[in-house]
């Protein structure tokens, strides 16, 4: 055997081949984000305005609210459904409407974050692969040496840190433009919960990358298809538990938003971040701990079925020979 | 004309080739109302618990003027995005970008053209979402046969602005990366925010509501509220002018919108012209 040979079965290198190809995969995302200024601009500043909408779309809701239980000439002061019957009940009415309202936007302010992870998962993970097939690059990743599932983890880690400026930007604005407070008592369980919600989520977009390449252009598509109906099933901008209200449908769409990992991991770090107690209790899907363990079941799961996927696509690839057709 | 008119036709018909041939027509036509359908039902979620926590009684204006303003904030995010995305998507995606640019049509129209069938899809999104609130949500409509007319050049005048934004937009594009989904969320939601869509005006600070009054879109759907919710109490700040009015600056607003479109569309091409940008890649 000669020593080439012996040296590419021995593990140490194979480790230290594929953590070079996750080192060089996320490479181009992360430089080629900060040689670009302009990146900035477009993924960190504008999509800030989105997120602003919704804020105030918060704060319309509780300036009206806010204007029915202090009353004018022509209405009485309203607690709830009935007349304020004391200035104490009133002040309390109000204080509630000031607190949910702040609840509200911080929510909103979390779901932005998460939106920047999750575009990012559809669109720069899930769709990757089969972009990379349209431009030309695909053959090249398959024909070299590192296994596959270190170009999807450099793929991810780029990602991740390149979405991070966006995610960063939207926390600072929620805190010192909207003014929003949180209040973390338990910190390592915050960053495991985020962390458990981020690897999941990229598990998904992994296996998605696979599955993408076989639908074809569908795949595009279906990226599109899943920005609102997520964000609306998996209640980015309000606490998921407000979907149980709803009589018949609601509770079903709560739980098929349940399986993107976004949904379960912005109840745990609105728990985290707001108090169990914010809304009165009354919109948390599980306990903390509980969502904890569903995310690290998720994350397992996702990267497994992600291996499986890809292996599925490369023996298809090489029995159909359609993997670099491109446009179809 | 003839030539501009056998690009616009053309562009119009490869536009929508593009956009629906992808799949089944049943799968197209589902894929068209999912998306602006579960758009609005975000807005009628954050409403509900809303009124579950903070107001029991509800109020039934203040949804009526956010349903109907996100309904056709659908023209905004598609008409945009079916404008500036078709430099970014040539160049990037089919690399064909070279060969329609080089050929004797004028690129400009061409533009137009493939934004015409992101047009024809959103009004029937826009119609499907209306109905819906209005079958199923509570949502008060009301359009008077008089009034016809009226929302019928409005809503003209709104797509024209619309479409000489999406020039602007895509004449930056020319010079930039691969931007499209930054632009497609931050654009549109620059308008989110600034243009009375989801809420009134007088929610935002001084300095808001004048960025506001510059842009045209704002008194677009202030005149399509006033002639859809009649009788709404919200205050939208814009009270103050009569609706002949308001249609005074959408008419001077759109002429002063497609000079702009032009100038903004011809110094980008220049310049990516001059620095050898026009078929750039920029692959992450």
């Amino acid at each position: 055997m000669s020593v080439a040979t012996d040296r590419r079965t021995d593990l140490k290198y194979r480790v230290g081949l594929n953590l070079r190809a996750v080192v060089g995969r996320s490479y181009p995302r992360i430089v080629g984000a900060n040689r670009e200024p302009s990146w900035i601009f477009f993924e960190a500043f504008l999509p800030l305005l989105g997120i602003a909408a919704y804020v105030f779309i918060y704060q319309f809701f509780g300036l009206q609210a806010t204007a029915a239980i202090l009353g004018n000439p022509g209405n009485p002061p309203m607690c709830g459904d009935h007349v304020c019957a004391s200035v104490a009940e009133q002040n309390q009415y109000l204080a509630a409407v000031n607190a949910n309202t702040n609840a509200l936007i911080a929510s909103v302010v979390l779901g932005g974050t998460m939106v920047a992870f999750w575009l990012n998962v559809l669109w720069s993970m899930a769709s990757q692969l089969y972009w990379e097939k349209e431009i030309g690059n695909l053959q090249l990743y398959m024909m070299a040496p590192m296994n596959r599932m270190a170009l999807l983890g450099g793929m991810a880690v780029g990602g991740m840190v390149m979405t991070s400026m966006r995610a960063v930007s939207t926390l600072v604005a929620g805190i010192f433009v909207f003014g929003v407070i949180f209040q973390v008592a338990n910190p390592l369980l915050l960053l495991a919960v985020f962390f458990a919600t981020l690897i999941a989520l990229y598990g998904l977009g992994m296996m998605f990358a696979s599955l993408y390449l076989l639908w074809g252009r569908e795949a595009w598509n279906l990226s599109a298809l899943m920005e609102e109906p997520i964000f609306f099933s998996s209640g980015f901008y309000f606490p998921l538990g407000g979907l149980f209200r709803i009589p018949g449908w609601g509770p079903a769409v709560a739980i098929a938003g349940s399986f993107i990992p976004a949904s379960i991991g912005l109840d745990a770090l609105r728990q985290l971040t707001l108090g169990s107690t914010a809304f009165g209790g009354s919109l948390w899907i599980f306990n903390v701990t509980t969502e904890l363990e569903i995310l690290v079941g998720m994350a397992v799961l996702f990267l497994i079925l992600a291996r499986y996927c890809l292996a599925y696509l490369e023996t298809l690839a090489k029995r159909e020979g359609k993997l670099t057709s491109r446009h179809q | 004309m003839s030539t501009y008119w056998r690009t616009f036709k053309t562009a119009a018909w490869l536009g929508w080739e593009m956009d629906s041939n992808w799949t089944e027509p049943w799968l197209f036509v589902l894929y068209s109302v999912i998306k602006p359908v579960a758009g609005a039902f975000i807005l009628v979620l954050m409403y509900i618990v809303f009124v579950a926590i903070g107001r029991p009684q509800g109020d039934p204006d203040a949804f009526s003027y956010m349903y109907v303003g996100n309904s056709f904030f659908i023209f905004v995010a598609s008409v945009l995005f079916g404008t500036f995305q078709v430099i970014q998507s040539d160049r990037e995606w089919y690399q064909t970008i070279r060969y329609v640019y080089i050929s004797p049509i004028s690129y400009y129209v061409y533009i137009l053209g493939r934004a015409a069938s992101k047009i024809a899809v959103s009004v029937f999104a826009v119609a499907i979402t209306l109905v819906f609130g209005v079958m199923f949500l509570g949502v008060r409509l009301h359009l008077a046969l008089t009034d016809v007319p009226l929302f019928l050049v409005s809503t003209a005048l709104g797509l024209s602005v619309l479409l000489a934004i999406g020039i602007c937009l895509g004449g930056i594009s020319f010079l930039t990366a691969k931007h499209t989904h930054g632009l497609a969320e931050g654009i549109p939601g620059l308008f989110y925010v600034f243009c009375g869509v989801l809420f009134p005006l007088s929610v935002l600070p001084n300095w808001g509501q004048a960025v506001g009054r510059a842009i045209p879109l704002t008194y677009w759907f202030d005149i399509t509220r006033r002639l859809l919710t009649e009788g709404s109490t919200v205050n939208t700040t814009l009270g103050g002018y009569d609706a002949p009015t308001i249609l005074l600056f959408l008419v001077v607003s759109s002429v002063g919108f497609f000079g702009l479109s032009v100038l903004i569309y011809k110094i980008g091409e220049y310049f990516a012209r001059k620095a050898g940008k026009i078929d750039m890649t920029t692959s992450y």
